[in-house]
């Protein structure tokens, strides 16, 4: 029973840290299988956090920050569109550039507005997301597995949580059943066919770009409205490379990509609770190498050497429509 | 001046000092003028905070050796970038290159400070190089032979190698005296002279890595312009299948330029940790590794151009720490969003003004006699 109830509680910190991987990773499929590399996806969630935790500081209201999160991702992801899709620009220098320049930004404008060396105000109440209980969560808690499951492990996130599990079969919906999912993945393997097919390429990507920055908006709002409470400097700290190591993992595919981020998310719980802890054979696994797991395995897929990795064809290469 | 003949219809080829000087002047403006905007939002003067940055980046002889402390790493990142580029590839790992760089170095310094001075100095050069081309030598491998993409891998390389300096620090070389996960201090005959042991300036922690930056530097000119190896790298870069059919080996070259530039980003540990700190530290990369990036864009991977862009950065950084100091609204993040937006303008965006201003060039040029077709 004792392990039981220590798989159940890995689980349900596996789902807190998944949840803004998971986000950001389906973000970055509309970008890159639209044939846009992301890059930036790390800096599109720190300027959302920013933004989400100093309007709902000053607002009270999670859901206004939420929306100003996911305004400045979505301006952050244009911006991204208009350097690459419209000035034909790198896209690797111009994800590196937002990042940076969020780095510097959002503690600046933090420092300046509200005097807390960078960071935002707590917020509390209404300002943050709460969990929410499931309806019968605590009659059900009694009954044996079943409902010990339901109680802590289903019930009892922020609506965030729920949102990005409710987001992978929207996501893959849209991708593989719309028309809007099919052209995004036509014109990241072969945009010419698409440009001769009459639909035009730049409005195509600038419209996956927003799909994008509308993501990591909620994304970012999470780290600092739900998970968190209040924006702290590089509070994001490498989540946006992580969920795009897991997008890669997943072979830009949403399925895979929500269990490669549950994996991730999964060895950080487990490396959160194994700390000093000596293992029967291995001995003591130490935490660097646990956290530096998820990125081997990622240039180990990328190798070859663990299955097979095929990014969408156009991927990174501006279009240039011939005349 | 000899006037050249154009053929009739044939564009007019833009002179050098619009590309070299102009368009990267242009764009540095506009960077600067949105991180003007940036410190109005603030609540202060953009002149003024101009003025401070001047002054603090070379108003008086401490600020200048400072100013060159930091010009030597972005030198060493932009030609790691640089030649990367030239090869058609992007190091975005520097960052992780610099920190085994470190590594390397440190390892010298700790292991073998028994040995004089005079060979400890070039053990911890070969160890840095080592160190770093080895680094950049796996996804180099796997972008030449298994083609697994290198922007990917190296980004993967950087959170590897912090895991492992952290796991060096944490378990193997921390000092056992000390709290922080940091190494012993190193013995004084292990470290690089200072430029103010030997010249009259006040103590800075400029050091003799920077002569070795300049030397390097000079070096860069005459492998990528001069030599077959450097010629071969820059056919693979333009055109791969060319380089094919000429018999050079795109594979053989991507390792190569790929481990030059993991060598040349592993030298910030001579500058950092031989020359400056004296023990082995996390963190000491500082970012030097994706401004690099920025140098190598900027200076057009050129070693002149990329003197003087690590000379910007470089007064940027030691500038924007009396920015800091100095303005009541301003910290020294403020640095790190102007460096932002000059590799936003001069990278991402370069071709947004480049048309126009070309345009407006062949508007204004004199005109050229015509020959008849």
């Amino acid at each position: 029973m004792e392990t039981f109830h220590i798989i159940v509680l890995l689980l349900d910190a596996t789902f807190r840290v998944a949840t803004p991987l998971v986000l950001a990773a389906l973000a970055g499929m509309f970008s890159e299988r639209s044939g846009v590399v992301d890059i930036g996806l790390e800096g599109k969630m720190l300027g959302a956090a920013f933004a989400a935790a100093a309007v709902a500081a000053l607002s009270g209201s999670a859901w206004v920050g939420l929306g100003a999160g996911i305004i400045t991702s979505i301006a952050l992801s244009m911006l991204h569109a208009y350097a690459c899709v419209t000035h034909k620009g790198n896209q690797v220098v111009s994800g590196m550039a937002i990042n940076i320049v969020v780095a510097g930004l959002a503690p600046t404008l933090g420092y300046a507005w509200f005097r807390m060396g960078g960071q935002t105000p707590p917020l509390s109440g209404d300002a943050r997301f709460r969990s929410l209980t499931l309806p019968f969560a605590e009659t059900m808690r009694d009954v044996p597995i079943v409902g010990y499951i339901y109680a802590e492990l289903i019930s009892g996130h922020n609506i965030i949580v729920y949102m990005a599990a409710a987001a992978v079969p929207i996501c893959a919906w849209i991708l593989y059943k719309t028309r809007f999912g099919l052209r995004v993945r036509a014109v990241g393997e072969n945009p010419h066919a698409v440009d001769t097919a009459g639909i035009t390429v730049d409005l195509l990507r600038y419209k996956a770009l927003a799909v994008t920055g509308l993501l990591c908006g909620i994304a970012g709002s999470y780290l600092s409205t739900a998970h968190g409470a209040g924006f702290i400097r590089d509070m994001t700290a490498g989540k946006g490379y992580l969920a795009l190591a897991a997008l890669i993992f997943g072979k830009w595919r949403p399925v895979p990509t929500l269990f490669a981020c549950l994996l991730f998310a999964f060895t950080d719980a487990v490396q959160a609770r194994l700390q000093g802890v000596e293992l029967p054979v291995v001995g003591v696994i130490p935490v660097q190498f646990i956290q530096a797991l998820p990125y081997i395995l990622t240039v180990l897929l990328l190798a070859g050497f663990v299955g097979k990795a095929n990014p969408p064809k156009a991927i990174g290469e501006p279009y240039i429509k011939e005349r | 001046m000899t006037q050249e003949k154009v053929r009739f219809g044939a564009p007019l080829k833009i002179p050098g000092w619009v590309n070299y000087a102009l368009i990267p002047l242009v764009n540095l403006v506009a960077a600067f003028v949105l991180s003007g905007i940036v410190i109005l939002i603030v609540g202060d003067d953009p002149l003024e905070a101009l003025k401070v940055l001047l002054y603090g980046a070379f108003g008086y002889p401490e600020a200048i050796g400072y100013t060159l402390y930091y010009t030597t790493n972005f030198i060493f990142t932009g030609l790691a970038v640089a030649i990367a580029f030239h090869c058609g590839l992007f190091n975005i790992g520097a960052e992780g290159q610099a920190a085994l760089g470190g590594i390397g170095v440190g390892l010298i310094c700790l292991y073998l400070d028994g040995l004089p001075f005079w060979m400890i100095i070039p053990l911890a050069i070969i160890a840095a190089a080592v160190f770093g081309a080895a680094w950049a030598y796996i996804p180099a491998y796997l972008q030449a032979k298994r083609g697994s993409h290198i922007v990917i891998t190296t980004i993967m390389f950087n959170f590897i190698a912090a895991s492992l300096l952290t796991y060096l620090l944490v378990e193997v070389v921390i000092d056992p005296n000390g709290q922080s996960p940091e190494s012993r201090r190193f013995i004084e005959t292990t470290w690089l002279p200072y430029f103010h042991d030997f010249l009259a300036m006040p103590e800075t922690p400029l050091n003799l890595s920077f002569i070795y930056a300049l030397a390097l530097s000079a070096g860069f000119y005459f492998l990528v312009w001069q030599t077959r190896w450097g010629y071969e790298i820059r056919v693979v870069g333009q055109n791969e299948t060319a380089a094919r059919y000429a018999g050079i080996s795109p594979a053989k070259n991507i390792i190569l330029a790929m481990m030059i530039s993991g060598a040349l980003a592993g030298f910030v540990g001579i500058n950092e940790i031989q020359g400056v700190q004296h023990r082995l530290i996390l963190d000491f990369t500082g970012g030097y590794g994706f401004v690099g990036i920025a140098v190598a864009l900027m200076g057009r991977n050129h070693p002149i151009g990329i003197f003087l862009a690590a000379l910007l950065f470089g007064a940027l950084y030691q500038g924007g720490s009396e920015l800091a100091f100095e303005m009541k609204s301003i910290n020294k993040e403020m640095v790190i969003v102007i460096q932002g937006l000059i590799i936003l303008f001069s990278g991402a965006l370069e071709h947004m003004f480049r048309p126009k201003i070309e345009a407006a060039y062949r508007r204004i040029a004199p005109r050229r006699p015509v020959e008849a077709s």
